[in-house]
C-alpha cells in the first residue's frame, strides 16, 4: 500500500533528511572552519585541550541520557547524582581511590535502579520519577557534606582530573571510552538493539517476548553510573567535593546535547556519535562567541534558538 | 423526506492508503441510515468527514442542500451535527455534569459558571435517558455503559438535526441498549436524521430504514434495508456478492492439507476479559484452522490470549502436550508465534531496518555472549528475504519505508525466524495489495504443508474458506459453531455468521420500564 | 457524597447477554470497592494538607518560636514568591504541559522591575509583565503551532530568558537598585494589617486562579485538554488558543513574582531563580495535581508550597539540623506522592 509513501521522495525531502542526519556534524565542521579562519590561537594544542576538557563531562552524562531517551524516557537526576558523588568521594577517599570510585559508581547505580524501577515496574512517568531524585539527591549530598566544599588531596584522584595520557587529558579518555562503549552497546549487542526496539514500539517489543522491564531498569542504571563517573571526574578536576555546584543544570546540558545530536525525544533511536557532536557543538558555539567578544548572554540566547531549530528539523523528519 | 446532510463522491486518502474512494451518502430527515462494513472499510473516515474532523480530498459535503466545508468538529456541531463516537470521547477525570455541558456551561450574571444550575440541568437531562448517576462525581468512575449514555445525552442536548452514532452499543448493557433504541425512535419522530454504524444485524434491522455498505473505501450497496435479507447483507459486507459466486481461484490457496496426529495446540476454556468468555480450540500439525466471527466476536482476543499477550483469567494452553505459562516470552519459547492484527501498533518498529525487525525476537539466539553476530543475522535475513520475496533496496532499508505487503512479510519472517510449531495469523493480508496477498496466502499453504499448525483469522471470507481446513465460529466470546473439514463452504460460513441472536430489545419488561435503577458504579 | 451506589439492578432481561453480572453480591462488592476508591482518592487529594496540619501542630508544640507572629508572617511572606510561580505552573500542568522557563523568567522579571523602576511605579510593574508575558506567549505559540514538546521549548525558553537577563545586566555585572523612596517598593515591603503585600497578592491571585479554573469555560477547557486533548478537540474546544494563553499566563505570573521579589530586596538580583522551576513543579505535584494533566487544584499547590517552607522552617527551628534536609525530605515526599498517585490511578483504571 505504501509504495506511494516510499516513491515520491522529493528532492527537498531528501535534502531535509540529509540535513537531519548529518546536520550536527556539518554545524561542528562549519564552526571549526570558521574558527580556523577567524579565531586567533584556535588551532593551538592548549585551546583544543580546553575545549575537549570542558565538553567531556557533558559527553559522559549525555551518552547515558541518550540511552534513556532512546527508550522514550528522560533522566533529570543526573546532575543530582553528580552532586551526591561529589559529597561521597571525600568520605571514602581514605580507603583509597579505588574504593571511593567504587562507592561513587554504586551510588549512581542505586539511583538508576530506583528510578528505573519506578518507571518500568510502577509505571511512573520518567520525568516525575527522576525529578523527585533530582530534588532529593542533591539535598542528600549537601547534607552529607554539611553543605560545604571539601578539599581533596589524594594524588591519584587529582591525576584523574588534571593528568594526561599520550598528551590527551585523562578526562577526555574517559569521555571517549564512555562514548565508544555506548556506541558499541547500542550498535553491536543484543541489549542495545532491544533497547532501541523498546523505544521504537514498546507494544511490539513486548509481543516479541523482549524483557521490557529488565531493559528499562538496566538503561536507567547505566545512566546513573555514567553520571556518577562524571561526578568523580568533576570532583577530581575541581580538587574538591562540592555538592552545591557540581553537576548544576547538567541534566539540561545533557538533554540539549542529545536532542541537538538528532536523537528524538520520542524514542526508538539512539545516536551516540550525534550526541557527542551535539555536546561539542554547544561547547564550540559558546567558545566561539566568547572568543569573539560576544557576551555570555548572546551565547545563551543563540543556544536557545539552536535547540528549537534542531528539534524542529528532527520533528519534521520523524513525523513522516 | 428531505435530505439533511449528504456527501457526494467524497474521497479521502492518507499516506499509502485510500480510505474513501468516491463515496456518496445521503441522510434523510426522520430516517435512520445504517452504515456497515468490516474493519478498514472506511466507516470511521466517512463519519469523520461528516462531522468535520476531516476535510475530504475531493467531493462535496452538503448541508440542507447547500455546499459546506466544516472548519472543524466545533463548526459541524454548531451546524447541528452531533456525534457519538465508538470510544467514549469524554474526559474521564471531570464530573459527569461538566462533561455534559463542556464548552456550553450555564453562567450566572457575573459570567461565572453556575455550578448548581449546571448540576441540576445535567441531572434532569440524564434522567430523561434513564441514567441515574451522581452528576458531581468523575465520569471515569462509572461503567462504560453509563459513560456512553452520558455521551449520548451530551450529543442530544445540542438540538441536533443530524446525529451520527458510531457503534454506540458496543459497551452498553441490554437495558441501556433498550433506552438507546427509544432515543433513536424519538429522534426519528422529531425529524432528526440518524446515521447509525453497527455490525450487529439485530440492531440494524430494528432501527434502520436505509443502509449503505462500504468495502475497501468504496460504496458497494445502498438502499432500503427492509427488502434486504440478512444473509445478503452479510455477503455484501464481506465482499461475497451472492451474484458473483465464483467457485475457486480467487485466492492462492491450494486446498486441503493432510493434518494428522495429536493436536500441536490445545487451548481449552480460555477466558480473557472482557471479550473472551470460554473458548476452546485445537490445531493439529499441518492443519489450518480458521477462526471465524464478526467484528467484536472475540476472535483477535482469543489469539492474543493464546499468544500470552492478553491476560488469561481461566483456561489453559498446551503446545505439543506441554502447558504454557502466561506472557509472550513463554509462548514464544514453547513455539507459538503470532502475527498481530494491527501491523503499525503492535508489529513493525518503523525506525529499524528490515534486518533488525526480522531478527528482533530471535536476537538472543543469533548472538554470542550478548554480542550481535552480523554474519548469522545476515544469513537468516537473506534466507527469509528470498523465501518471502521481500522487495526492498536492501536488508538495511527502514521498515517504515516499505509497502504494507512487504511490512507484513517482514513480520511473517520475524515469526518464522523463531521456528514456531504454531502460527497465529490475525488478518495476515489486510490492507496489502493483491500480489502480496497471493504470496502470503501461498506461503501459509506451504507452511502448513511443512507441518506447522496454523490458526487463521480473516475478515476476508474467501481467504477463510479457501485457506482453512475447518472453521471454528465465535460469537460473543464463545464458540457458537464449527464447520468440519470438507464442509467449509461459503454458505456454511454465512449461515453460521448470520444466525439470529436472541433479541433483547423486544423484551417488553425492559422496553416499557425506563425507571430501572441505574447501576451507579463499577469503580 | 455518594453513600451507597444505587445498585441492585432490576431482574435482568431473560435473554441477558454474557458479561452482565446481575448478582447482588457482585453489586455489593462493587459498592465496597467504590467506597474504598473514594476514600483513597480523598486521602490522596488531602494527604498533603493532612501532613501540613500535623507538621504545623507538631512545630507549634515543639518549638516555641514557630507559633510566634513574626515567624508565621515571615513564613507566609517567604512562601508567597514561589506560590505565585507555582500558580502559573499549576495552570500549565493541568493542560498536560510543563514550563521549565519560569525560574529564569522569575529572575528576569526581578531585573526588569528594578531596571524599569527608573520609569516610576508603572515602568517597574509593566516592563516585567509585558516582556515576560511576551516570552510566554511565544513559547505557547511554538508549542501549539508546531506540536513540539513543551519540555524542549520551555527548556530553550529558560536559556533564552537567562541570556536576556545577562544582556540587560551587562553580563550580570550590574545589579540595578531601586531608590529607597520609590513607591514600587511597597509591592514587596509594604504591609496591610501587619501582613506583607506579597502575601495578599498571592491570596488574591490564587483566589482568582481557583475561580478561573473552576468557574469559567476557559478553566474547564484546560482540564479537558489535560484529560484528553483529542477529546477536547472533538468537542470543539479552542485547544491551541488556550495553550498559548496558559504559557503566557505562566510567564506573566513568574515575571510578577520576580517584580515582587525585586521590590522586597530593593534590587534586581541576577542570580536567583536557578532551580525555581523544579521547586514549583514539585510543589504542584505534591499538591495533588497530576503531572499527566487533567486534574489539580490551586489550593493543593498552595499546600505544596507551604509544606516545603514549613519543613524548611522547622529545620531552621531545630537549629542543629542541616538546612539541606529540606530538599531530602521534599524529594522523598514527592516520591511517595507520585507512587501513591500512580498506584491509585492504576487501581482506578483496572476496576
Amino acid at each position: 500500500m505504501a509504495e506511494a509513501a516510499a516513491a515520491p521522495r522529493t528532492m527537498s525531502g531528501a535534502r531535509g533528511a540529509v540535513l537531519q542526519e548529518y546536520g550536527v556534524y556539518l554545524a561542528v565542521a562549519v564552526l571549526i572552519v570558521f574558527n580556523l579562519a577567524f579565531t586567533a590561537n584556535f588551532w593551538s594544542a592548549a585551546n583544543l585541550r580546553t575545549q575537549l576538557v570542558q565538553a567531556a563531562p557533558v559527553v559522559i552524562v549525555a551518552v547515558g541520557m541518550a540511552l534513556v531517551i532512546g527508550t522514550e524516557g528522560i533522566d533529570l537526576s543526573v546532575g543530582a547524582v553528580m552532586a551526591l558523588v561529589a559529597a561521597l568521594i571525600p568520605l571514602y577517599l581514605g580507603y583509597g581511590v579505588a574504593a571511593a570510585f567504587a562507592v561513587a559508581l554504586v551510588a549512581g547505580a542505586l539511583s538508576g535502579l530506583l528510578s528505573g524501577t519506578l518507571v518500568a515496574v510502577l509505571g511512573v512517568q520518567p520525568i516525575v520519577a527522576t525529578l523527585a531524585l533530582l530534588v532529593g539527591l542533591r539535598g542528600l549530598g549537601l547534607v552529607i557534606a554539611h553543605g560545604q566544599l571539601v578539599d581533596v588531596h589524594d594524588a591519584a584522584l587529582l591525576d584523574l582530573g588534571s593528568g594526561a595520557l599520550l598528551g590527551i587529558p585523562v578526562i577526555v579518555w574517559f569521555a571517549a571510552g564512555a562514548a565508544a562503549s555506548a556506541g558499541l552497546l547500542v550498535g553491536r549487542t543484543t541489549f542495545g538493539r532491544q533497547l532501541v526496539a523498546v523505544g521504537g514500539n514498546r507494544s511490539a517489543a513486548a509481543l516479541s517476548g523482549l524483557p521490557v522491564r529488565r531493559i528499562l531498569i538496566t538503561v536507567y542504571v547505566l545512566c546513573g553510573v555514567l553520571a556518577a563517573l562524571a561526578g568523580v571526574l568533576a570532583t577530581a578536576r575541581l580538587r574538591a567535593g562540592d555538592p552545591a555546584d557540581t553537576g548544576q543544570l547538567m541534566e539540561l546540558s545533557a538533554i540539549t546535547a542529545v536532542v541537538v545530536g538528532g536523537t528524538p525525544l520520542t524514542g526508538g533511536r539512539v545516536r551516540v556519535p550525534g550526541t557527542v557532536a551535539g555536546a561539542l557543538l554547544m561547547q564550540l558555539v559558546r567558545a566561539t562567541l566568547i572568543k569573539h567578544d560576544l557576551p555570555d548572554s548572546t551565547a545563551q540566547m543563540v543556544q536557545a534558538a539552536l535547540i528549537v531549530v534542531a528539534v524542529y528539523t528532527a520533528r519534521e523528519r520523524s513525523t513522516r | 423526506m428531505p435530505v439533511v446532510l449528504d456527501v457526494e463522491n467524497v474521497s479521502k486518502g492518507f499516506p499509502g492508503v485510500r480510505a474513501l474512494d468516491r463515496v456518496s451518502l445521503g441522510l434523510r430527515s426522520g430516517r435512520a441510515h445504517g452504515l456497515v462494513g468490516e474493519n478498514g472499510a472506511g466507516k470511521s473516515t466517512l463519519i469523520k468527514v461528516l462531522t468535520g474532523v476531516y476535510r475530504p480530498d475531493s467531493g462535496v459535503v452538503r448541508l440542507g442542500g447547500t455546499e459546506t466545508a466544516f472548519t472543524g468538529p466545533a463548526d459541524a456541531q454548531r451546524a447541528g451535527i452531533s456525534t457519538i463516537h465508538q470510544e467514549v470521547d469524554l474526559i474521564p477525570l471531570m464530573s459527569v455534569a461538566r462533561n455534559v455541558f463542556l464548552g456550553r456551561e450555564p453562567r450566572n450574571r457575573f459570567g461565572l459558571i453556575d455550578g448548581a444550575a449546571l448540576n441540576a440541568a445535567a441531572a434532569e437531562l440524564l434522567a430523561r435517558y434513564g441514567v441515574r448517576a451522581d452528576v458531581r462525581r468523575p465520569l471515569g468512575g462509572y461503567g462504560l455503559g453509563t459513560q456512553q449514555m452520558v455521551a449520548l445525552a451530551r450529543a442530544m442536548s445540542f438540538d441536533a438535526r443530524v446525529v451520527v452514532m458510531d457503534e454506540p452499543t458496543s459497551s452498553l448493557e441490554p437495558r441501556e441498549v433498550a433506552t438507546l433504541f427509544e432515543v433513536v425512535d424519538r429522534l426519528k419522530e422529531d425529524g432528526v436524521a440518524v446515521c447509525y454504524v453497527s455490525h450487529r444485524m439485530d440492531e440494524l434491522y430494528r432501527l434502520c430504514d436505509d443502509v449503505t455498505v462500504l468495502r475497501d473505501g468504496r460504496r458497494v450497496h445502498t438502499g432500503e434495508l427492509a427488502g434486504l435479507k440478512r444473509v445478503d447483507l452479510v455477503a455484501l459486507m464481506l465482499g461475497r456478492d451472492s451474484g458473483e459466486l465464483r467457485a475457486h481461484g480467487a485466492t492462492a490457496f491450494s486446498g486441503e492439507h493432510h493434518a494428522d496426529g495429536e493436536p500441536v495446540l490445545r487451548a481449552s476454556g480460555l477466558v480473557s476479559r472482557p471479550r473472551v468468555a470460554g473458548v476452546s480450540v485445537e490445531v493439529r500439525p499441518g492443519e489450518v484452522v480458521g477462526l471465524a466471527g464478526l467484528l467484536g466476536s472475540g476472535r483477535s482476543e482469543t489469539a492474543r490470549a493464546i499468544a500470552g499477550s492478553a491476560p488469561r483469567q481461566a483456561g489453559s494452553v498446551e503446545v505439543a502436550g506441554t502447558r504454557v505459562a502466561g506472557g509472550p516470552g513463554a509462548a514464544i519459547r514453547a513455539g507459538v508465534s503470532m502475527l498481530a492484527e494491527d501491523r503499525k501498533a503492535d508489529g513493525i518498529i518503523p525506525n529499524l531496518s528490515i534486518r533488525e525487525n526480522i531478527v528482533l525476537a530471535a536476537l538472543p539466539r543469533l548472538s554470542r555472549g550478548g554480542v550481535v553476530s552480523r554474519a548469522r543475522q545476515d544469513r537468516v535475513v537473506a534466507t527469509f528475504m528470498t523465501r518471502l520475496r521481500i522487495k526492498a533496496s536492501s536488508a538495511e532499508q527502514k521498515v517504515g519505508e516499505l509497502s504494507g505487503g512487504n511490512q507484513q512479510k517482514v513480520l511473517l519472517a520475524r515469526a518464522l525466524c523463531l521456528e514456531p510449531k504454531v502460527l497465529l495469523l490475525d488478518e495476515p493480508t489486510r490492507g496489502i495489495d493483491v500480489g502480496a496477498k497471493a504470496e502470503v496466502q501461498a506461503l501459509i499453504d506451504e507452511l502448513a504443508g511443512q507441518g506447522l499448525g496454523v490458526l487463521l483469522i480473516s475478515s476476508d471470507t474467501e481467504e477463510l474458506i479457501e485457506g482453512a481446513d475447518r472453521l471454528v465460529v465465535l460469537r460473543d466470546g464463545t464458540v457458537s459453531g464449527q464447520v468440519p473439514p470438507g464442509r467449509v463452504t461459503e454458505a456454511a460460513l454465512l449461515a453460521a455468521l448470520a444466525a439470529e441472536e436472541p433479541d433483547v430489545s423486544e423484551d417488553p419488561d425492559v422496553a416499557q420500564d425506563p425507571d430501572v435503577p441505574e447501576e451507579a458504579d463499577r469503580g | 457524597m455518594v453513600s451507597e451506589p444505587l445498585s441492585e439492578p432490576a431482574s435482568p432481561p431473560s435473554g441477558s447477554a454474557p458479561g452482565t453480572d446481575p448478582g447482588s453480591r457482585a453489586a455489593r462488592f462493587r459498592a465496597r470497592e467504590a467506597r474504598r476508591l473514594l476514600a483513597a482518592s480523598v486521602l490522596q487529594r488531602q494527604g498533603a494538607a493532612v501532613v501540613l496540619v500535623l507538621l504545623c501542630v507538631y512545630a507549634w508544640i515543639a518549638y516555641p518560636h514557630f507559633g510566634t507572629g513574626d515567624n508565621l508572617r515571615d513564613l507566609a511572606l517567604q512562601s508567597s514568591f514561589l506560590a505565585v510561580v507555582a500558580l502559573g505552573m499549576t495552570f500549565v500542568i493541568i493542560t498536560g504541559g510543563i514550563d521549565l522557563s519560569v525560574g529564569s523568567v522569575y529572575a528576569l522579571g526581578g531585573v526588569l522591575a528594578a531596571y524599569g523602576a527608573r520609569g516610576g511605579f508603572f515602568g517597574a510593574l509593566l516592563l516585567p509583565l509585558a516582556v515576560c508575558g511576551t516570552l510566554g506567549v511565544v513559547q505557547g505559540l511554538i508549542i501549539a503551532r508546531t506540536g513540539m514538546a513543551p519540555f524542549i521549548v520551555t527548556l530553550a525558553g529558560m536559556l533564552f530568558a537567562r541570556g536576556l537577563l545577562l544582556a540587560i545586566t551587562h553580563e550580570g555585572a550590574e545589579t540595578y537598585k531601586i531608590g529607597a523612596g520609590a513607591v514600587f517598593l511597597n509591592l514587596g515591603r509594604g504591609t496591610w494589617f501587619g501582613i506583607g503585600h506579597p502575601v495578599w497578592f498571592t491570596l488574591a491571585l490564587s483566589g482568582a486562579g481557583a475561580l478561573t479554573l473552576r468557574r469559567t469555560r476557559f478553566g474547564q477547557a484546560l482540564f479537558a485538554i489535560g484529560g484528553s486533548e483529542s477529546s477536547a478537540r472533538l468537542m470543539g474546544l479552542p485547544v491551541a488558543r488556550d495553550k498559548v494563553v496558559v504559557y503566557g499566563l505562566s510567564a506573566t505570573l513568574a515575571g510578577f513574582a520576580g517584580a515582587m521579589t525585586a521590590a522586597y530586596v530593593q534590587s534586581g538580583v541576577t542570580v536567583i531563580g536557578v532551580g525555581t522551576e523544579l521547586d514549583a513543579i514539585a510543589a504542584v505535584v505534591i499538591g495533588g495535581t497530576l503531572l499527566a494533566g487533567g486534574a489539580g487544584t490551586v489550593l493543593g499547590t498552595l499546600v505544596g508550597v507551604l509544606l516545603r517552607n514549613v519543613i524548611q522552617n522547622i529545620i531552621n527551628q531545630i537549629g542543629t539540623l542541616d538546612s539541606n534536609y529540606q530538599s531530602v525530605v521534599s524529594g522523598g515526599f514527592l516520591l511517595v506522592v507520585v507512587v501513591a498517585q500512580r498506584w491509585l490511578t492504576t487501581r482506578r483504571v483496572r476496576s
